[in-house]
């Protein structure tokens, strides 16, 4: 499962901000998946578990809260803001080249209106820390 | 505390950890021969016992699949992404995920990618990761300084002198920003040309002129086998430079 590498990215930067914060421990990391990922909240509360630290770390006793962030595209030449439906009927290969890589979308979705393939990824792209609460530090 | 935070970059040394070191073919200037030089760079390694992984950083035009003959389709994932095992090589490329679709990207999609692959690829140990790079001094050279800042370049130029123009671009801005550079190599010299425009632009910034490599027709027919473009001409005069780049 390559969320794995993903969780793992998560637990370091939240590991590094703890340090950087002088925080003790780290109570609760928010982590927003974006939709088109196709993570689910189960696949990657699983994947923490799995590379989460043990005993001793200021990572062991995190609580994890792991959400989902709805698709929105917006089309650069028309304006147009899409998204869920066309992501939603992504399938196969396609939808395996983008839970890889999010970007590769560029080439399966185009604009509702106006077909362009120019668009934005306004929202919910990939695995994100949306914030990091923490105790004993200065910063808490 | 912390507001959106970006959890990948924290992880690309991680990632890269077992890795000696990190060549980036560059050159700034767009069919120079930087694929046909990253691609057999790796395979000459390989040939010398050195465990090398490939990564195409092309990512609107990678062709490394192409030189090396390597079969397309996803890689293996585990603890994150298997890097494809071919002719010796570990190679890595986003042809590997989007088969022959096009996606055009623009800057923010650049990095991205760059990011989510140096996120999710185990590279394992390797005694060198070789890099080739896209044309162009844009999103992907300034993400590799950023992200890869102790990657070393091997700068490829031609003997024209619209090549050089811009590789002296290329290698004022490797300057500026104190990139490590291994020195330049001239690509597609003629039999017959005795121009020293290559090495008078190496010498210009303080840099080796590594060698030249001939203009070879028996390329074009060699690529989608690693055997037989180790066995050109172009292969032969790399092998020295690869030598020496791999040992050093
Ligand atoms: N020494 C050589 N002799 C003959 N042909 C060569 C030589 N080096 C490269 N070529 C050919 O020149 C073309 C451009 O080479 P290549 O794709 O490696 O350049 P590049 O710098 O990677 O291009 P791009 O900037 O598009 O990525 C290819 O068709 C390649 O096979
Ligand atoms: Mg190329
Ligand atoms: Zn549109």
């Amino acid at each position: 499962m390559h969320e794995l590498a993903l969780a793992e990215a998560v637990l370091s930067a939240a590991r590094e901000v703890a340090e950087r914060e002088g925080l003790e421990r780290v109570t609760k990391v928010a982590v927003r998946l974006g939709a088109l990922q196709r993570i689910s909240v189960p696949t990657f509360e699983f994947c923490v578990n799995e590379v989460r630290p043990g005993a001793g770390s200021k990572l062991a006793e995190a609580d994890v809260q792991v959400e989902i962030e709805p698709v929105e595209l917006a089309c650069r030449p028309c304006g147009r803001h899409f998204g869920i439906e066309q992501a939603n009927a992504l399938e196969g290969d396609r939808a395996e080249a983008v839970h890889f890589i999010p970007e590769l979308v560029h080439a399966f979705i185009a604009c509702p209106d106006c077909a362009s393939v120019d668009f934005e990824v306004v929202k919910g792209r990939g695995v994100l820390i949306a914030s990091i609460e923490g105790e004993g530090g200065h910063g808490a | 505390m912390v507001h959106d935070l970006d959890p990948r970059p924290s992880v690309i040394r991680d990632r890269l950890s077992g890795v000696a070191r990190v060549v980036c073919v560059s050159a700034g200037k767009g069919g120079v021969g930087k694929s046909s030089v990253a691609s057999t760079l790796a395979l000459l390694g390989a040939e010398q016992g050195m465990a090398v992984g490939l990564l195409d950083l092309d990512l609107t035009g990678p062709t490394d699949h192409v030189i090396l003959g390597a079969r397309l389709g996803f890689p293996s994932e585990e603890y994150g992404i298997d890097p494809e095992r071919h002719a010796g090589i570990s190679f890595l490329s986003v042809a590997h995920f989007l088969g022959m679709d096009a996606a055009a990207l623009r800057g923010g999609d650049v990095t991205n990618t760059l990011l989510e692959l140096l996120a999710i690829a185990r590279w394992g140990a390797l005694d060198a990761l070789v890099i080739d790079m896209p044309p162009g001094l844009g999103d992907t050279a300034l993400d590799v300084h950023r992200y890869l800042p102790k990657a070393a370049h091997l700068v490829v130029s031609t003997p024209s002198r619209l090549a050089c123009e811009s590789v002296r671009r290329c290698l004022s801005l490797l300057s500026k920003q104190g990139a490590p550079v291994l020195g330049v190599v001239e690509n597609m010299k003629a039999k017959a040309d005795d121009s020293t425009e290559v090495a008078e632009l190496a010498a210009a910034f303080g840099l080796r002129h590594l060698g030249s490599l001939p203009r070879d027709p028996d390329l074009e027919s060699a690529l989608g086998t690693p055997e037989r473009v180790r066995a050109t001409a172009f292969a032969s005069a790399l092998r020295p430079i690869a030598t020496e780049i791999f040992g050093s």
